[in-house]
């Protein structure tokens, strides 16, 4: 018999592996993705399966150049959700080359060059996006018009759109955010009553949808214990807190209201996929909420004051700088260590 | 009702118990020898006083205690000694330590003892060294000499002692089927350590997974006064006698301290009942139960097993299938260790021994990298950052490990256990803090060197001062002889001379 | 003047900043003197992280000419009985870069004590003259013994043996010197025992 020495403990728990996590992940943005495939189209369904086989062909390269066993560890599902959420987060008729660039500054650059899976200090899908849209403004911001409002491209005009943008007749139009910012000095209500179709009866026509869906897949996720309610928490409240404060009743000047900033853009999907990579972010779950909330607050400040419509992306990635020192100053109160003294 | 609290963390693993049947003691084997190593506990090893070829008697003291931090060693029972050599022993590293062989010869001949009927007039010092005596340790797993743990006495006394019966490790069953069995010897047992040490009150804690052993120490409980049974929710590691005193007295013993700190005190109830059979009766701990499970045996149960009987021995008589498991060991699941030679002895800590089939516990799964997902630290019963003390243990950061507070980690494993990356992170922090107390000890050593290094020079220094002063001083009195006009040539002979007349002299 | 300053943008960004390099300069200096740090010299620091055998492995007559080079400016990875450990603790100390330990001035090895062979010791006192720390108990034509409490390792007393019977032995061995190694830095499970690259101890 060959028995073996390894340390305690012998037994390991439910929680089966990193696989595990990420395809419940996965599983989750299934609700975003199909609302907003029902809205904008298929586009960023395509985008998704090819962004997909791009990252994992990104990662075999960098994981072979890098001389390790690339085999057993692509399949560990983790660039396949750093590629599904950068997909989700640009506009759904990118042309290939942005797909490829934006996957590869990802896979590379946010995660392969600071040493692979649980090393990277930034979202690799936010290092991707951030670099896209400051060097494609153009093509970053090229929404569709959602359903109801315009027509919704099809299948054909997707693939079209994916493999020969030059040939593809795109319909772009703003999105509610990028009214906001552009707002020419109008109350919020006359804005609103202005462009009935983009802003729609919440936070824009879609995106209300949108917003609801993956907030749905992340509370599923807090649900199987995947992430803790602190990030999530702490960025939602603190977003909706700063819209309360900077709420004027909607003047042309004003911040947006609650129910505005929580469901449009990327609120959830970054209150519940971004926020949440558990390597960039803070350890503890104080220093988890103090990460969220601050990274709700630097979303309100960059939408209303920045220069740019959303937010999440710099905001997260401002943050993930601070994430070290927050866990400096938020270690939890070890066994032992109360101040007071018992009987 | 007593009011309970709840620790931080913690996990609920499959508990697995009925698969030993708690609540029966079989009797154990009876080997042809016994093998008994002289460490059984934390301490210095004890010395044998027996040599090749003696004859031994159940319960005669084979080994005596060396130092304060030791225990000695009786043999079990009577027989031959055969040997005294390093034998494979239960350690973690499957190293080999020096051992008493006894050969049994059947007859069961025990040496004569003596107990104190009236323990309640002795004080505490008697019956502290009747315990050592006794080759008391432990038998919770930890292995800790029980005397020196009675004497730790700080200002303000003990004020409470509890029975630890929690057993929240899965698997073993060997406390619940105590506590069944001999409720009324742990009541007895824990009255008289509660007056070795002052104790005004004395808890019988047990995790509400045990119903059984719970009412049979109610009912034991009903006759000691100050005694009373706390059950609590089953979770592990409420057992840790940090997180059984939070749990029980919420209050939390200080980092770095020991319970006595705070004026509790813990003992598991075999070693009550030891205590008990020490005093009363005089006998020495020559045996203990020890759960033997697991689903490559065919008989599993609690069986009462003698000190020395090779593990081998325990588990044939289990009916142990070697073929359908890939390891057995030694301790529980959770803190136990594999064992690689089934020749090795069962010991004082021996609390189980679990022989599970390859898919029953498979084997570990591959190492992936750490996600700082955190679930490490939402387990950790002492609220430490499993994550950032895993980071820091492998760059070998010593400072911020000791920062991080490394040494306040119980080793429980509930962060590995939790953990989806797979990693052994216990093995981390064990190795750290070994490498942390070597490079303290090696700093003694060196700054010892440095001193004695430099002492060396300055004795040189000082002779060779010594010398130059000593050839100044020749030289300054040859130039006054020389100067003075003295041939000191012509001098020497002259004194030689006188010499050689004085010798005449003498000698006429 | 101001209004030069107020018209051209370059010349106010200049004077901003170096009228601000000029303050922040003199706080810094002020700084450096008023909060200076009466700490050791570099040198004793540097000598209470060696391990002080005292072996001369590392070209030098001892550990504190050892500190001292360094101090001035020598290399930091020359200490065969220190290691890698040691490496470390002075490339944090000097905050430089850790090397690996220069194979020309010998491997790390465990940690070694002498030990006389009684037997053939013909009580000469050369290996007591040649020991740095004075671990050697004996005197002319008496039986000498190392005490193996303050024998470093530093080999020094082998030389100068004429009849060669010192060994150098393990100091620590056995069970009670155990510890467990940590993981497999491969990431790969060491499940069983073939796993173990060759020549790795248990």
């Amino acid at each position: 018999m060959n028995l073996l020495r390894v340390s305690s403990p012998h037994i390991q728990g439910p929680n089966s592996s990193v696989e595990a996590v990420m395809k419940q992940v996965l599983l989750a943005t299934i609700p975003g993705v199909l609302v907003m495939t029902y809205f904008f189209g298929p586009g960023t369904l395509i985008n998704i399966l090819v962004g997909g086989a791009m990252a994992l062909a990104f990662e075999a390269w960098a994981l072979w150049l890098r001389g390790r066993d690339y085999k057993t560890i692509i399949r560990d599902h983790s660039i396949i959700v750093t590629s599904t959420l950068l997909c989700i987060a640009i506009p759904p008729y990118a042309p290939w080359w942005l797909l490829l660039v934006g996957i590869g500054i990802s896979v590379l650059l946010g995660k392969h060059a600071f040493g692979g899976l649980g090393y990277n200090p930034f979202n690799p899908a936010m290092v991707g996006y951030v670099v896209l849209l400051i060097s494609f403004p153009l093509q970053m911001s090229s929404w569709t018009e959602p359903r109801g409002i315009g027509e919704v491209p099809g299948f054909v005009d997707a693939i079209t759109a994916l493999l020969m943008p030059t040939s593809y007749d795109a319909v772009t139009a703003a999105t509610p955010l990028d009214l906001f910012r552009q707002n020419e000095g109008m109350m919020f209500s006359d804005l609103m009553s202005a462009h009935p179709e983009m802003m729609g009866t919440v936070a824009g026509v879609g995106w209300d949808w949108v917003n609801l869906a993956f907030l749905l897949g992340g509370i599923w996720l807090l649900r199987q214990r995947i992430f803790t309610w602190h990030a999530p928490v702490g960025m939602v409240g603190a977003l909706a807190l700063c819209a309360v404060i900077g709420f004027d009743n909607g003047s042309s000047t004003g911040g947006g209201s609650v129910l505005f900033h929580l469901f449009s853009g990327a609120t959830m999907f970054g209150a519940f996929f971004i926020i949440t990579d558990p390597v960039s972010s803070a350890v503890s779950n104080r220093g988890r909420l103090i990460f969220g909330a601050l990274v709700g607050v630097l979303v309100y400040l960059i939408r209303v004051h920045g220069n740019y419509p959303d937010a999440v992306a710099f905001g997260v990635l401002i943050m993930n700088f601070a994430a070290p020192f927050i866990d400096q100053y938020t270690q939890p109160k070890v066994y032992g260590t109360r101040q007071e003294t018992k009987e | 009702m007593r009011q309970i609290h709840d620790i931080h963390g913690g996990i609920h693993p499959p508990e697995r118990k009925e698969l030993s049947r708690p609540g029966k003691v079989i009797d154990g084997p009876v080997p042809a020898q016994l093998i008994l190593p002289l460490s059984q506990h934390i301490g210095a090893p004890a010395s044998p006083i027996v040599a090749v070829g003696d004859h031994v008697l159940g319960g005669q003291m084979i080994a005596e205690a060396q130092g304060p931090v030791s225990v000695p060693v009786h043999a079990p029972n009577s027989g031959t000694v055969v040997a005294i050599e390093s034998r494979a022993v239960p350690h973690a590293s499957g190293m080999s330590d020096t051992c008493i062989v006894i050969e049994l010869d059947g007859e069961d001949t025990w040496a004569p003892t003596s107990g104190i009927a009236d323990w309640r007039e002795h004080n505490r010092l008697e019956l502290m060294n009747c315990v050592r005596q006794a080759g008391i340790a432990g038998l919770g797993g930890a292995g800790f000499p029980t005397a020196i743990k009675l004497a730790s006495d700080r200002d303000q006394g003990i004020h409470t002692l509890i029975i630890n019966g929690t057993e929240c490790e899965p698997y073993i069953s060997a406390d619940d089927t105590v506590m069944q069995c001999y409720a009324d010897e742990i009541v007895a047992g824990a009255e008289i350590l509660a007056h070795i040490v002052g104790a005004e009150t004395i808890l019988l804690a047990v995790e509400d997974n045990k119903p059984d052993a719970a009412a049979a120490m109610t009912t034991a409980a009903m006759n000691c006064e100050m005694a009373e049974v706390v059950t609590f929710p089953t979770k592990y590691p409420s057992g840790g006698e940090k997180q059984l005193i939070e749990i029980l007295l919420n209050a939390q013993v200080p980092s770095g301290g020991i319970p006595a700190d705070i004026g509790v005190l813990c003992q598991n109830p075999s070693t009550a009942i030891a205590v008990l059979e020490a005093i009363t009766l005089g006998k020495p701990l020559t045996t203990r139960i020890t759960t033997v499970t697991g689903e490559a045996l065919s008989d599993p149960g609690n069986r009462r097993v003698m000190l020395g009987t090779p593990i081998k021995d325990l588990l044939g008589q289990a009916g142990f299938d070697s073929t359908a498991g890939n390891r057995v060991i030694h301790g529980g699941p959770m803190m136990g260790f594999a064992v690689t030679d089934l020749n090795m002895p069962v010991v004082k800590i021996t609390n189980c021994v679990l022989a599970p089939t390859a898919d029953e516990l498979p084997p570990p799964q591959p190492v992936q990298p750490c996600i700082r997902c955190g679930h490490c630290a939402e387990a950790c019963p002492a609220s430490l950052l499993p994550q950032q003390l895993y980071w820091y243990a492998r760059a070998k950061d010593h400072e911020q490990l000791e920062r991080h507070n490394l040494f306040d980690c119980i080793e429980c494993g509930a962060c590995a256990y939790v953990c989806p990356s797979h990693i052994p992170l216990v093995q981390y922090y064990r190795s750290a803090k070994s490498s942390i107390k070597d490079a303290q000890q090696e700093k003694v050593r060196s700054d010892n060197s440095r001193g004695r290094f430099e002492a060396r020079q300055e004795r040189l220094e000082r002779e060779a001062a010594a010398k130059e002063v000593k050839r100044a001083a020749r030289k300054a009195a040859a130039e006054a002889r020389a100067a003075s006009g003295e041939d000191p040539v012509q001098a020497a002979i002259e004194r030689a001379k006188a010499k050689k007349a004085q010798q005449e002299r003498v000698d006429s | 003047m101001l209004d030069l300053l107020m018209n051209s943008p370059i010349l106010l960004a200049l004077t901003a900043i170096v009228g601000m390099g000029v303050v922040f300069g003199s706080l810094l200096g002020f700084a450096s003197v008023k909060f200076e740090v009466d700490g050791n010299p570099l040198s004793d620091q540097i000598n209470s992280i060696l391990p002080q055998t005292q072996c001369g492995q590392c070209g030098y007559p001892g550990c504190r000419p050892y500190a001292e080079a360094i101090a001035d400016g020598d290399a930091i990875n020359k200490c065969p009985p220190g290691g890698e450990d040691t490496i470390q603790a002075l490339a944090n100390l000097l905050d430089v870069e850790p090397e690996p330990l220069d194979a020309e001035h010998g491997t790390e090895k465990e940690p070694l004590v002498a030990f006389i062979r009684e037997a053939e010791c013909i009580g000469c006192t050369k290996c007591i003259q040649a020991c740095p720390v004075d671990a050697i108990l004996g005197a002319a034509k008496v039986m000498h013994t190392v005490i193996a409490d303050e024998c470093t390792g530093c080999d020094l007393c082998v030389e100068p043996c004429p009849v060669d019977c010192i060994d150098m032995v393990a100091r620590k061995t056995g069970i009670r010197h155990w510890s467990w190694p940590l993981p497999n830095p491969h990431n790969s499970p060491l499940v069983i025992a073939s796993d173990r690259p060759v020549g790795e101890a248990a």
